[in-house]
């Protein structure tokens, strides 16, 4: 399952940062492989988010020590979009609404930027339409969806399977699912969980950033990592995530201590 | 000085008007009245609280005669601004009605040009007494001016129960420098009928010129007017624009204006409620640039019971613009269970572009529920990230944002392809291609 030969998508070394002068990563730790799954897990506050938003370029974030090194290339000194166009890709834990643009428009500009970065061809709007129906197949959605506003008014649940479809359309070399199950019914999260699993090949990755145990049910990972204060503090197989399922994060925080 | 100033730009106003014949109804002693307003009125500066931020001294100065000869137009010259689909189309070039150009297929009992000096009997005299009714001019010159003109009012009139599929529209199209026009247009639709207005203010040239436009909708019991306005004159024109609009019992009145154009604008809208359980939806968007300046004033008067008003306005505003909005909303004592909203959202492009919003809540009532907030600012910084982390370079992530903010002012308007037109006008703006 772990291929130790494949090659290396992501190395983070001793990453540190901080939101105004909060610091809230105090020195992260991990390497992702091709064609493996991770799961970050952790209470509230513990730093999850933060890292999954750091590594996509966010600016409300400042890196104040650490590298991160993504398909061979410095990651953080590259501008948000150039990391989506190196194949990086954060699905949001709260998708932005944008009423006025159609998702079907920003759909079709964010796979175009994508596919020129990629010196591939572009799509115009009538071959991006056929091109993006059977992509929302996969995820279960209704055509309607490409003419309403950018997540206007999407449930909970239609927001998750919009940032899944967008996974499935940019094909990233690694995705950080960030709280993608929060908030889904269990048949919402059957078909998101069966999209990434669909999505998923030897040559890219998913790190899955959780609070529950429950999505782990349906993409197993291989690596389970808890955070905790701003620290990767343990990790293991896909057992430690029951464990922490049944035990709760006190006795890691505990045992960390 | 400042009086005489006044004195002689409303006395240019009103040369060249014409003389009174045998105009229907009480059209005369309409336009003497308002005449001996406009003669005791001065106007506006910026020492008048609703004129705090929009001075028209640059007004003041032009010398504006009366249209002379227009440039010579075919529907050809116009093609870019029909709209498929009309009930009718009205073209008025230099403020006066154009027959050639325009297309009336609903007969002149629905719609019609009244003329001063002339004699029409084919608009019935209850219609006709609207005029002057619900645009009061007591204390506003500009009214006053325009109706001590009233030289071809474009009338329309819905009988009870008169429902029209495709908009009427109305193009009031400028071809001349240092003139002056006063458009009118009255609406009446009677109980139970179902109307759209849209108003296209335009130009073919760049020059100065004002244009004083009148609009006053009657709308009847049950019955739901929808009211377009774009107002896309030169960037050197000046505009003034009053919509006069009173509701009966159960009525709806749904307007969109968009300001795209002028030096400097004002609209006033005021709506008034003359019925219980009235509604009213407001919806305006002022995109600028340049040294324009875009005001509008906009009066909710909830004078009875069970009345609702929605209203949306956003200014875009670039380059060294200026947008104002004034949004009252008057809650009268015993106008109970009114459910009324207001939200001003402004998109400042720039560090010299300027912003003044203010609502002006007045509520006499107890049991009542209003809403309102206003916000100014930059993009989003969380909405550029999210567009960012799908590979859009940051300036078009932000042009996309613009785009879409205006755009969703633009697409609650009810007719399809002055959508797609004013979807296009934006994306050009924001210099998007890649939308194209």
């Amino acid at each position: 399952m772990t291929k130790e030969e494949a090659p290396v998508l992501l190395e983070v070394r001793g990453l540190a940062a901080k939101a105004g002068s909060a610091q809230i990563l105090k020195g992260i730790d991990f390497t992702v492989r091709a064609g493996e799954v991770h799961a970050i897990m952790g209470p509230n506050g513990s730093g999850k988010s933060t890292l999954s938003k750091v590594l996509a370029g966010h600016p409300a974030y400042e890196v104040t020590a650490g590298t991160a090194r993504f398909d061979g290339q410095d990651l953080l000194a590259m501008a948000a979009e150039d990391r989506a166009r190196a194949g990086f890709f954060l699905s949001f834990q709260y998708p932005v609404e944008v009423p006025g643009v159609a998702n079907a428009q920003f759909l079709r500009l964010a796979y175009n930027s994508i596919q020129g970065a990629r010196g591939r061809d572009e799509l115009d709007p009538l071959e991006f339409d056929d091109y993006v129906r059977e992509k929302m197949k996969l995820l279960e959605m209704a055509p309607a969806f490409l003419d309403r506003s950018l997540n206007t008014g999407f449930s909970g649940g239609e927001k998750k399977r919009n940032e899944i479809l967008q996974m499935a359309l940019l094909e990233p070399r690694l995705a950080f699912l960030d709280e993608t199950d929060s908030g889904l019914d269990i048949d919402a999260l059957r078909v998101v969980a069966n999209g990434v699993n669909t999505l998923r090949n030897d040559d890219n990755a998913v790190v899955l950033v959780t609070h529950y145990q429950r999505l782990l049910n349906y993409i197993v990972p291989d690596y389970v990592h808890v955070m905790d204060g701003g620290r990767l503090v343990k990790t293991g197989g896909k057992e430690l995530a029951i464990e922490l399922e049944a035990r709760g994060y006190d006795w890691i925080q505990k045992s960390a201590a | 000085m400042e009086e005489q100033l006044s004195r002689a730009f409303l006395d240019s106003l009103l040369s060249g008007r014409p003389g009174s014949g045998n105009e229907p109804g009480g059209l005369k002693a309409l336009r003497a009245r308002a005449l001996e307003r406009a003669n005791a009125l001065s106007v506006p500066t910026t020492r008048h609280e609703d004129w705090r931020f929009t001075d028209l001294s640059p007004l003041y100065r032009l010398s504006l005669n009366a249209p002379g000869t227009s440039v010579p137009l075919t529907v050809a010259d116009i093609t870019q601004h029909l709209v498929p689909g009309v009930a009718a189309r009205c073209v008025f070039v230099d403020g006066h009605y154009r027959d050639d150009l325009s297309e009336n297929g609903l007969g002149t009992e629905f719609v019609t040009v009244v003329r001063t000096g002339g004699e029409d009997r084919k608009v019935e005299p209850d219609v006709l007494d609207e005029i002057g009714r619900i645009a009061t001019f007591d204390e506003d010159p500009f009214v006053a001016v325009n109706t001590a003109w009233l030289s071809e009012v474009l009338v329309i009139h819905l009988p009870r129960g008169a429902c029209l599929t495709g908009p009427v529209h109305c193009l009031f199209v400028n071809t001349q420098a240092d003139v002056v026009t006063h458009p009118r247009v009255l609406l009446v639709a009677e109980s139970g009928s179902d109307v759209t207005l849209l108003e296209d203010f335009v130009t073919v040239h760049d020059r100065a010129y004002c244009v004083n436009a009148v609009s006053e909708i009657a709308v009847g019991a049950n019955a739901r007017v929808r009211h377009i306005r774009l107002q896309r004159e030169s960037r050197s024109a000046f505009h003034v624009a009053t919509g006069a609009v009173a509701v009966a019992r159960d009525g709806r009145y749904e307007s969109n204006a968009i300001a795209t154009g002028a030096r400097i604008s004002r609209h006033n809208l005021h709506v008034r409620q003359d019925g219980e359980g009235a509604h009213f939806s407001l919806d305006g968007l002022a995109m600028i640039a340049g040294r324009q300046l875009a005001d509008t004033h906009s009066f909710v008067d909830h004078a009875l019971a069970h009345g609702t008003s929605r209203q949306l306005h956003k200014c875009v505003v670039s380059g060294g613009a200026h947008g104002v909005f004034n949004g009252r909303i008057l809650v009268r004592p015993g106008a109970q269970l009114t459910d009324s909203s207001q939200e001003s959202r402004n998109l400042l492009l720039s560090g010299k572009a300027q912003i003044d919003t203010k609502p002006q809540l007045e509520i006499f009532a107890d049991d009542v529920k209003c809403a309102h907030g206003a916000a100014v600012g930059q993009l989003e910084p969380e909405e550029v990230f999210y567009l960012r982390s799908r590979g859009l370079p940051e300036s078009l992530a932000r042009s996309v944002l613009t785009y879409a903010f205006a755009a969703d002012v633009v697409d609650r308007i009810p007719v399809p392809s002055v959508v797609d037109h004013l979807r296009a006008m934006i994306l050009e703006r924001t210099g998007i291609q890649e939308l194209a």
